[in-house]
């Protein structure tokens, strides 16, 4: 039987067969098992938050249409035309009642329902009496906290459920704010010419943190020299389904709310006030978790939310096993006033983004893990065991229990469908 | 405004020597050429205009953070561009006018091409800068840089300086 993970508590050794990044029938197998089975991030409220707003998105390797209908449903479209298949919406995104497909002019209201066809008098009375001939959308949309996700297993479990520990991560995050998160303009559609799993790691990996990073801290400790002091420490913790956070301090400042030296005056006392509001809201302990505590989440499999120098929430999908397509979202409490704002987005740019001075740097990092897998035939295995020998629930952030979470709900997945293949020969 | 030929030659070599540069990676030379609160900035893609508080840029640099970008892309430790790609840089279909007695704007199409471990990125677009004049010589106010694709693919990052 073919291994992928060797999991060894008792020689405190974790390995991931580096096949996993390479295979093709490994990716048919993720796409079967886990893209077509488990919860996937497909946007935000706020991004269609009137009736009639809608955006084009790729989930799963699909094209949805992220819909605000004037029911006031918020529904997944599949973006095909039930007629000859075209795509039906071209724009990225706007504001419409009915979406018209350009080849023979079929209509559908924003809620699918086909509206209007040239020529009807060509098709049965009882033409689309069952609704065949409607857009069709993802029967499973829910959402949590204003992030929504579809499944594209009509049998999945409730999102509720499948999120288990994350919820109380995602919560700490949504709670810095009042009036809840928006998402801002500009989505960053970017690629990376590696494996889908590596950015999966790299999202919760703190061990690479200062070597990786090390020109991007220079420039933090330069610029604060109390904010130097701190070092990059926490927990780790396996949340359940394969989601997996780290929760830890840094020396960078923190919009809600942990000033910095290079923020003015004005917004060290606002955020003296913040902290304040949230201590009355949510106690001591809670509101400097809130505060002063960075948070990486990986949920599983392919949404990263990472409350940190701003909050940035990324999903990715592999193209083929070595090229992954990611979106980067921004977001920021509803109402934040302009100089928090613009301290904010200053605080994401600078690491950030693919114009940032951190987020190429990883890139570059799986880009290379990538190249060097052309040595797999002889050199097979990853090791991913940083953290075993102090027990699993004494991990450090720094440690590597965050992935291993995440490998160990891979491996479940993964090896029953390459033994269920075993078994079938 | 119409700007007169002699001037309009400097400008033009101003530019030239900019782009050869960021070729010769030569960038505290580079940053060297923007005024005392010169920005360097890249709106998302398709929003030109967009306002940055309320859309993600990928660069919203001020005079100091460009600098600091620029000091980066030369350190060893900025692994992405670790050893050095190799870009050239092309400015088509310069056009400038003039803003005012001592502002210039000069408005040109790129390419820029990066090549590293036998990849080749492209990357198009618009780049618009306010020039002054300051003791005679010309200074960068603003450079942005307005980005003609669809999305970051293949290219997957500005790791340049674009
Ligand atoms: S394919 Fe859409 S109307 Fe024919
Ligand atoms: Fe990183």
């Amino acid at each position: 039987m073919r291994e992928i993970v060797k999991d060894d508590i008792e020689k405190n050794e974790f390995l991931v067969h580096r096949s996993v990044f390479t295979d093709k029938e490994i990716l048919a197998h993720e796409r079967a098992e886990i893209f077509n089975k488990c919860w996937l991030f497909i946007g935000h409220e706020t991004e269609v938050s009137k009736p009639g707003d809608y955006k084009r998105k790729k989930v799963g390797g699909r094209n949805l249409l992220l819909v605000h209908s004037h029911d006031g449903e918020i529904r997944a479209l599949y973006n095909t035309c039930p007629h000859r298949g075209a795509l039906v919406c071209r724009e990225n995104e706007g504001n419409s009642r009915v979406f018209r497909c350009f080849y023979h002019a079929w209509s559908f209201k924003n809620d699918g329902k086909l509206t209007g066809m040239p020529g009807r008098d060509g098709f049965p009375e009882d033409f689309n009496d069952c609704a065949s001939k409607d857009m069709k959308a993802v029967q499973r949309i829910e959402s949590y906290r204003g992030f929504i996700f579809v499944n594209f297993d009509v049998n999945a479990m409730s999102l509720d459920e499948y999120l288990a520990g994350a919820k109380e991560y995602i919560d700490l995050a949504v709670d810095q704010s009042e009036l809840g998160l928006e998402v801002l303009g500009g989505i960053q559609q970017y690629s990376v010419r590696a494996n889908w799993k590596l950015l999966a790691e790299n999202s919760v990996d703190l061990y690479h943190g200062m070597p990786t990073h090390k020109t991007y801290f220079d420039i933090k400790h330069a610029q604060d020299p109390e904010i130097r002091k701190v070092k990059l420490e926490g927990k780790g913790k396996d949340l359940g389904n394969g989601h997996a956070v780290m929760e830890y301090v840094a020396p960078w400042g923190r919009p809600v709310a942990q000033w910095t030296a290079i923020w003015s005056e004005e917004l060290k006392q606002d955020m003296e006030e913040m902290k304040k509001r949230l201590v009355e809201r949510f106690g001591e302990d809670r509101a400097e978790r809130i505060a002063s505590y960075n948070r990486n989440i990986i949920i599983f499999p392919n949404l990263v939310i990472n409350d940190i120098m701003a909050i940035t929430a990324r999903t990715f999908y592999p193209v083929s096993p070595g090229y992954l397509e990611v979106s980067g979202y921004s977001l920021a409490p509803v109402g934040e006033k302009d100089n928090h704002r613009l301290a904010r987005n200053n605080n994401f740019l600078e690491f950030l983004g693919p114009g940032g001075f951190a987020t190429p740097d990883d890139n570059e990092a799986l880009e290379l893990c990538q190249e060097a897998y052309t040595n797999n035939y002889e050199v097979e295995w990853n090791d991913i065991s940083k953290g075993m020998v102090r027990g699993e629930d004494h991990v450090l952030a720094t440690d590597e229990l965050q992935m291993r979470s995440f490998w160990r709900q891979y491996n479940k997945i993964i090896s029953s469908a390459l033994m269920e293949k075993e078994a079938t020969f | 405004m119409i700007v007169k030929s002699d001037l309009k030659h400097e400008v033009i070599d101003f530019l030239y020597h900019e782009a050869k540069l960021l070729d010769q990676w030569k960038l505290q030379e580079w940053a060297n050429l923007f005024s005392e609160n010169g920005t360097y900035i890249i709106p998302p893609i398709g929003e030109p205009e967009a306002n940055p508080l309320t859309s993600m840029f990928y660069i919203y640099d001020d005079r100091a953070r460009l600098e600091e970008r620029a000091k980066r892309l030369l350190k060893k430790e900025a692994h992405v561009e670790y050893p050095h790609s190799t870009t050239l840089r092309n400015y088509h279909n310069i056009m400038l006018n003039r803003a005012d007695d001592h502002t210039i704007h000069a408005e040109c199409n790129f390419t820029t091409y990066r090549t590293k471990r036998e990849v080749v990125d492209t990357f198009l677009g618009t780049a618009s800068f306010s020039l002054k004049e300051i003791d005679n010589q010309l200074m960068i106010e603003q450079k942005k840089v307005v980005l003609q694709l669809d999305s970051l693919r293949p290219q997957g990052k500005i790791s340049l300086i674009l």
